[in-house]
C-alpha cells in the first residue's frame, strides 16, 4: 500500500495550488537537500510529463526551490523562494524535458556546490505524496510500507556490518535491505527499510562510522 | 504491517461486525500503523480542521489569484443567499460557496488542507461547514467527519488513484465528492452501508471527468468543479439516506474509475493540452498570463 496514513489523504496542510505539483514538488526538493546534507549552491532541475507542461501554473518551480531551501509544504516563504534563493547564494535552472517517464510527475534534481554533486529522481504520486526512485544513478526500490534510511558509503569491507550493528544496538529491526554500487571500491548505497522509528541521534551515530558519506531518513 | 481494510467491502463489514462507526475503524487503523496514541491522532486532525475553517473564512471575505482568473465568487454566492430566494436551497448553496471559498484561497497560494488533493480541497470542508449548521455536531463529530472521508480516500488512493495527472479530475474531485458524501451520511446518523452507497452514487456520476486546467493553473475549471462536487455529494447522501442503493458495488465503481483513468489520453490528464485548456479562450488566457504568441483569440 502506497498510502499508509489517513493524513496522506486528509492533508498535508500546504500552500496552494496543487498537492502533487506544489506540495509534492516542495517535498521532493526538501528530500534532495536532506540527501545532499547541506544547502547546494547550484541546481539543475529537469521536469518531465505533467510537471514539464504545467510547472509554471502550479508553482512547481518555486516549490522545488523552496524545498531545496528546507521549506516545508505549509511554509509561506515558498512564494518568495526565488528571491530567497538568490539571497542564499543558490543559482538554479529549470529544464522542461519531452522524454516519456514511467510516472507523469517526475523531476530529476541535480544539485551541488564547489566540492560535491548529487542527482536524484523524485515522483509525485498524488495528494502530496512522493517517492524517490533514483539516487546518483542507483535505482531505489522502496516498498513504501516501512520507514527507510539511505546510507551513501564507500565500498569497503565492514561498512554494512557496522551499520547493521548500530541499528541492532537500538533494537531496530531491518525489514528489507539492498546494497548497490557502481564500481568495485567506489561509491555504494545501502537502502534499509526498518520496522521502528530511527531517531536523529541514531542517524548521527551511523554518520560518524568509518567510510560513511551520508545518512538520510525517508518515507516516515 | 497489515491494515484493517483493503477495500470498502472490508471497511463496511468490519464496522458492522464490531458495531463501530467507519470513522472509528479509520482512527484505530491509524493508531495501529503509526503506533501513535488516539489523543495525538485526534489532535492532528483537529489542527487540519482548524486550517479548513480558516481557509473557508478567508475565502468568504474575498480573495483573488495572481492570474486574476478566480476569486470573489464565494462572496457573490453568500450575498445571493442572503436575499433568501435561492432555487437549490440554502444548505446546498452554503456548501457550494464554502467549497468555492476554499479553492479560491488555494488558487491564491493561500494555506489549505489537501482533501485528498489541493485542487479538490473544497468539497470536504465545504459540505462539512454547511451540514454543520443543520446537524449541530460536536467538535469530535466534525473531526470524525474527516476520518470517515479519509477512510474512503485511503481505499481510492491505494486501489485506484487520487492524482489528476494519473487519473483525471474524476480521481480528484470525483474522489473528494465521494468522500464527502460518505462522511455526510455518518454525521447524519446513516449506516456504514449507506456511506458506501453514497460514495458509489457520487463517483458514478463523476466518472470520466477529465483534468484540463486552463494555462495549467488550478483555477479554471477546478474551482467550479469543487462547487459541483459538493452539490453532487449532498444529493447522493440524501439518496443513500432515503434507502436508494447502488446496483454496482462501491469497490467496482472505484475500479471502473481507475480503468477509465488509465485509458484517458495524456492530453486530458493535467497537461493543459486538451479539453477546456485547448479551447480558443483557454489558449488566449494562457498567452495573456504567461506571454508568448497568441495563435488564435477566442475573444
Amino acid at each position: 500500500m502506497k498510502f499508509k496514513s489517513v493524513f496522506d489523504i486528509i492533508g498535508p496542510v500546504m500552500i496552494g495550488p496543487s498537492s502533487s505539483h506544489t506540495a509534492g514538488a516542495a517535498r521532493i526538493g526538501r528530500v534532495a537537500r536532506d540527501l545532499f546534507g547541506k544547502q547546494p549552491t547550484w541546481a539543475k532541475i529537469h521536469l518531465y510529463g505533467s510537471f514539464a507542461e504545467t510547472y509554471k501554473g502550479h508553482g512547481t518551480d518555486v516549490a522545488i526551490i523552496g524545498g531545496l531551501l528546507d521549506y516545508d509544504t505549509f511554509d509561506e516563504r515558498i512564494k518568495t523562494a526565488f528571491e530567497d534563493a538568490k539571497k542564499a547564494g543558490l543559482t538554479f535552472e529549470f529544464i522542461p524535458e519531452t522524454a516519456n517517464t514511467e510516472h507523469p510527475n517526475t523531476a530529476r534534481i541535480v544539485i551541488g556546490d564547489d566540492k560535491q554533486e548529487m542527482s536524484m529522481v523524485g515522483i509525485s504520486i498524488g495528494g502530496g505524496k512522493t517517492e524517490i526512485t533514483e539516487l546518483n544513478g542507483f535505482p531505489l526500490r522502496l516498498s513504501g510500507n516501512l520507514a527507510a534510511i539511505l546510507v551513501v558509503h564507500d565500498d569497503r569491507s565492514g561498512c554494512i556490518a557496522n551499520v547493521a550493528n548500530c541499528l541492532a544496538k537500538y533494537d531496530i529491526n531491518i525489514g528489507h535491505m539492498e546494497v548497490s554500487r557502481k564500481e568495485k571500491g567506489n561509491m555504494a548505497l545501502m537502502v534499509i527499510e526498518v520496522d521502528q522509528t530511527v531517531d536523529e541521534n541514531i542517524l548521527e551515530e551511523i554518520g560518524k562510522l568509518p567510510n560513511i558519506t551520508q545518512v538520510t531518513r525517508i518515507a516516515d | 504491517m497489515d491494515v484493517l481494510f483493503h477495500n470498502v467491502r472490508e471497511l463496511v463489514d468490519r464496522a458492522n461486525r464490531e458495531q463501530k462507526l467507519i470513522s472509528e475503524i479509520m482512527i484505530e487503523q491509524e493508531m495501529l500503523i503509526t503506533g501513535r496514541s488516539r489523543e495525538e491522532i485526534m489532535a492532528q486532525m483537529d489542527r487540519n480542521l482548524t486550517v479548513m475553517e480558516e481557509a473557508v473564512e478567508k475565502g468568504l471575505n474575498g480573495v483573488r489569484s495572481t492570474s486574476g482568473l478566480t476569486g470573489g465568487d464565494a462572496v457573490l454566492l453568500q450575498a445571493y443567499m442572503k436575499k433568501g430566494n435561492t432555487l437549490s436551497g440554502e444548505l446546498m448553496l452554503d456548501a457550494v460557496s464554502k467549497a468555492v471559498a476554499t479553492n479560491e484561497v488555494n488558487a491564491a497560494m493561500g494555506t489549505i488542507c489537501a482533501t485528498p488533493t489541493a485542487g479538490s480541497a473544497g468539497v470536504v470542508p465545504g459540505t462539512l461547514f454547511a451540514v454543520k449548521n443543520k446537524l449541530n455536531p460536536t467538535r469530535e463529530q466534525m473531526i470524525r467527519y474527516l476520518f470517515n472521508a479519509g477512510a474512503f480516500g485511503f481505499v481510492v488512493a491505494n486501489n485506484a488513484s487520487i492524482s489528476g495527472a494519473a487519473g483525471g479530475c474524476q480521481a480528484e474531485v470525483g474522489s473528494a465528492a465521494g468522500m464527502a458524501a460518505a462522511a455526510i451520511v455518518e454525521m447524519a446518523g446513516g449506516t456504514p452501508e449507506q456511506s458506501s452507497t453514497a460514495f458509489a452514487i457520487t463517483l458514478k456520476n463523476m466518472l470520466g471527468l477529465v483534468c484540463d486546467p486552463v494555462a495549467g493553473l488550478v483555477e479554471v475549471p477546478c474551482v467550479k468543479r469543487n462547487a459541483m462536487g459538493a452539490s453532487n455529494s449532498l444529493v447522493a447522501a440524501d439518496m443513500a439516506l432515503a434507502g436508494v442503493t447502488s446496483r454496482i458495488p462501491c469497490d467496482e465503481v472505484i475500479d471502473a474509475m481507475y480503468k477509465i483513468g488509465q485509458s484517458m489520453p495524456t492530453a486530458l490528464k493535467e497537461t493543459a493540452q486538451g479539453g477546456l485548456a485547448a479551447t480558443p479562450t483557454g489558449k488566449w488566457l494562457e498567452a495573456k498570463i504567461f506571454g508568448g504568441a497568441v495563435v488564435s483569440s477566442g475573444n
